[in-house]
């Protein structure tokens, strides 16, 4: 069976001219970048190349990125290390409909002392700009708030916050592992301390992740150890995989264009024929502020996790939003957050798409999943009993 | 993802016995959407008293749908007295085993047999009898006892998993670990007891537990196992069908039947097979 394959805000496919830059980087070029010798100086110049992309990706200065194991790894140095560098400041603002990477950090830190402001959002998933600006003060040590929503793809306007955030004289963190290579980002442009992407979600491998640091930013090390990345990240660098992040950053920056105008094409035709073909089906987020690959549907009375396991029957690979897909009981922080009802939160489905989707899969999905919900809907109680009101 | 059972898979994709009777004889409904799982059970007994037909409907993930569907296919054919009998475990059981996650599934299934049950003898289950411990899925201190007691639960996650208190905003935690505690330390009493029993009531329980907890597993693969004596302490059992002349029964027997006897009767007695 065909694996179609939708589910790229989880990870993406390596790249095929990512894995071939790679490749020599086990067997062959395998010294260390810190050693003295020649053999290991040649690897320590292809990371300076891979610092160069990712640095340009995002329009800064190759000694500005340091690269790390993942993005919550980036996510967390951040956090951390700017909590660090203002132990007198106990107030931190996030939204609550960040990925757990955040979420969790912050909920941490809420037992150890730390004041924490969530920041709501409306039903289309937009922040709440006010509460935001309400709650930030002189006593506030960062503010992250991500780019774009991992889950519905709804995106937050990052460069007024920034700014607004910038001119108390308070940190500003973001995640921007979802707007890699769907967004432009620029960080000359928007006024970021601090920003986390992630190798996996633009066809680098897992493993590997980076983070920017803006020139100046007070900073302390989450990992402690030798001198490498300027002893801004101890341990020996995951060589491979940094080599693939820089290509695949190279890449994500010539085809962000292209890339976009595809994935947004086929995603509209797929939201459009979903929504058309299955009653009582509705679009989670704003589709106006939204990336161009995700479309986040829910399906009422029916559950997400049966339905993702239909598809997984047509070899149909997307997420679900559910509680019953994460082991808890409820279903996504996210959706809550928006005051999606519960008639709709548990029967919801992310599908996100990528440049190696073709027309051929979406008409596939498209033909497949309204008999998977109208087979589940003839199971459930709820569905005969709208029908017979 | 879930790692599922072949069975649990087979019941999801094709589920039996889906509907509602229309004249139906006995109906339980338990769950809601909030939930994320609900099932409407229905069944409508035969000429001699037996569940003839049975039914149900389900809002739910693939565990509750393959819950719902083993449970119509077990109750058919027996009596009500034999029906209510079914536990949550025997339904998991079934199916081969579920995620310990999804244990709560089971648990549905259950309360909708005995909501059925009730409702054809018509009979009141009192909602929600006892006080609510789990504000946020509204679970009470006596189900969440029965859970500890029936499914030898030890700790909080464990009680989240089978019947889903203290899987919301966990305020509720502390009480469920007081509950565990309590159960725990009158099972060892109830134990104690065991000591004071006539022999014949030992067998009696000897009995209910092979019934209930070695049977239907060894029924799965065809076998089934008899209580032919009891004596200083020695359980006598004959086994049959595919167990007979199993090279492994030895190996079934030792670790199996005797944990699960000196686990629930008592840690003094040993299990031994009669020649056929």
């Amino acid at each position: 069976m065909k694996t179609i394959y939708v589910d790229n805000n989880a990870t993406t496919r390596v790249d095929a001219e990512v894995l071939e830059e790679m490749l020599p980087y086990f067997r062959e070029n395998y010294g260390n970048p810190s050693s003295m010798h020649t053999f290991g100086g040649n690897v320590a110049a292809k990371i300076s190349r891979a610092r160069e992309r990712v640095a340009a990706l995002i329009n800064a200065e190759p000694e500005e990125i340091v690269f790390t194991s993942c993005g919550t790894e980036s996510d967390s140095t951040s956090i951390w290390a700017t909590i660090e560098a203002f132990p007198e400041k106990k107030h931190i603002i996030t939204s609550r409909v960040e990925h757990p990477a955040i979420k969790n950090l912050f909920e941490h830190l809420s037992k150890k002392g730390y004041q924490v402001s969530f920041v709501p959002v409306d039903k289309k998933g937009n922040l709440d700009l006010d509460y935001l600006y309400e709650h930030l003060t002189k006593e506030t040590a960062i503010v992250s708030i991500m780019w774009a929503n991992n889950e519905t793809g709804v995106t937050y306007p990052v460069d007024e916050i920034a700014a607004t955030v910038r001119e108390k004289g308070v940190v500003f963190h973001t995640d921007a592992v979802q707007a890699m290579g769907k967004l432009e980002v620029d960080v000359k442009n928007t006024a970021v301390d601090l920003l986390s992407l992630s190798g996996h979600k633009i066809h680098a491998p897992k493993g590997v992740g980076a983070l920017y640091l803006k020139k100046g930013t007070k900073f302390s090390p989450f990992l402690i150890g030798g001198h490498q990345e300027h002893g801004r990240r101890g341990g020996t660098e995951n060589v491979a995989a940094i080599v693939g992040l820089g290509k695949a950053a190279e890449l994500a920056k010539n085809r962000l264009e292209a890339s976009a105008l595809k994935t947004a094409a086929l995603r509209d035709k797929l939201e459009k024929n979903l929504l058309e073909r299955i009653p009582n089906s509705m679009i989670n987020g704003d589709t106006e502020h939204r990336l161009p690959n995700t479309t986040n549907i829910s399906y009422e009375y029916v559950e997400g996790e049966a339905i993702l396991l239909m598809m997984n029957e047509f070899g149909i690979c997307a997420s679900s939003g559910s509680a019953c897909t994460s082991g808890s009981l409820e279903p996504s922080h996210v959706l809550r957050a928006m005051g999606v009802p519960f008639t709709a939160a548990h029967g919801s489905i992310r599908y996100s798409l990528s440049d190696d989707n073709t027309e051929e899969e979406i008409d596939f999905i498209i033909e497949h999943t309204p008999p998977i919900i109208k087979r589940l809907r003839d199971l459930s109680p709820f569905w005969s009993q709208r029908k017979a009101s | 993802m879930w790692e599922y059972t072949d069975k649990v898979k087979d019941h999801f994709i094709n589920p039996r016995n889906v509907g509602f009777i229309d004249d139906f004889d006995g109906m339980g409904e338990v769950g809601s959407l909030a939930c994320g799982d609900a099932l409407k059970l229905t069944f409508k007994l035969d000429d001699d008293e037996k569940i003839g037909d049975a039914k149900f409907q389900t809002f739910g993930c693939a565990s509750a749908i393959a819950s719902s569907s083993a449970l119509t296919e077990m109750i058919k054919g027996l009596t009500l007295e034999e029906a209510a009998k079914v536990t949550n475990d025997d339904i998991a059981m079934y199916l081969g085993g579920l995620p310990k996650e999804k244990m709560h599934c089971s648990v549905m299934g259950r309360d909708a047999l005995e909501h059925a049950i009730a409702n054809y003898r018509g009979v009141e289950i009192k909602e929600k009898e006892g006080e609510i411990v789990c504000e946020c899925f509204g679970i009470t201190n006596l189900e969440i006892e029965r859970a500890v007691k029936e499914s030898g639960l030890t700790t909080v996650e464990d009680v989240t998993d089978y019947v889903k208190a203290g899987g919301g905003c966990g305020n509720c935690h502390d009480r469920i670990e007081e509950i565990i505690k309590a159960v725990s330390s009158q099972s060892i009493t109830e134990r104690q007891k065991l000591e004071n029993l006539t022999n014949i009531q030992k067998i009696r329980l000897i009995e209910e537990t092979l019934d209930r907890e070695v049977k239907p597993a060894l029924n799965k693969d065809g076998g089934d196992i008899e209580l032919v004596d009891f004596n200083n302490g020695i359980v006598y059992v004959k086994l049959h069908g595919t167990c007979s002349n199993c090279a492994s029964s030895q190996l079934t027997l030792k670790n199996y039947v005797e944990t699960k006897i000196k686990d629930l009767v008592s840690p003094e007695l040993v299990v031994e097979e009669v020649a056929q």
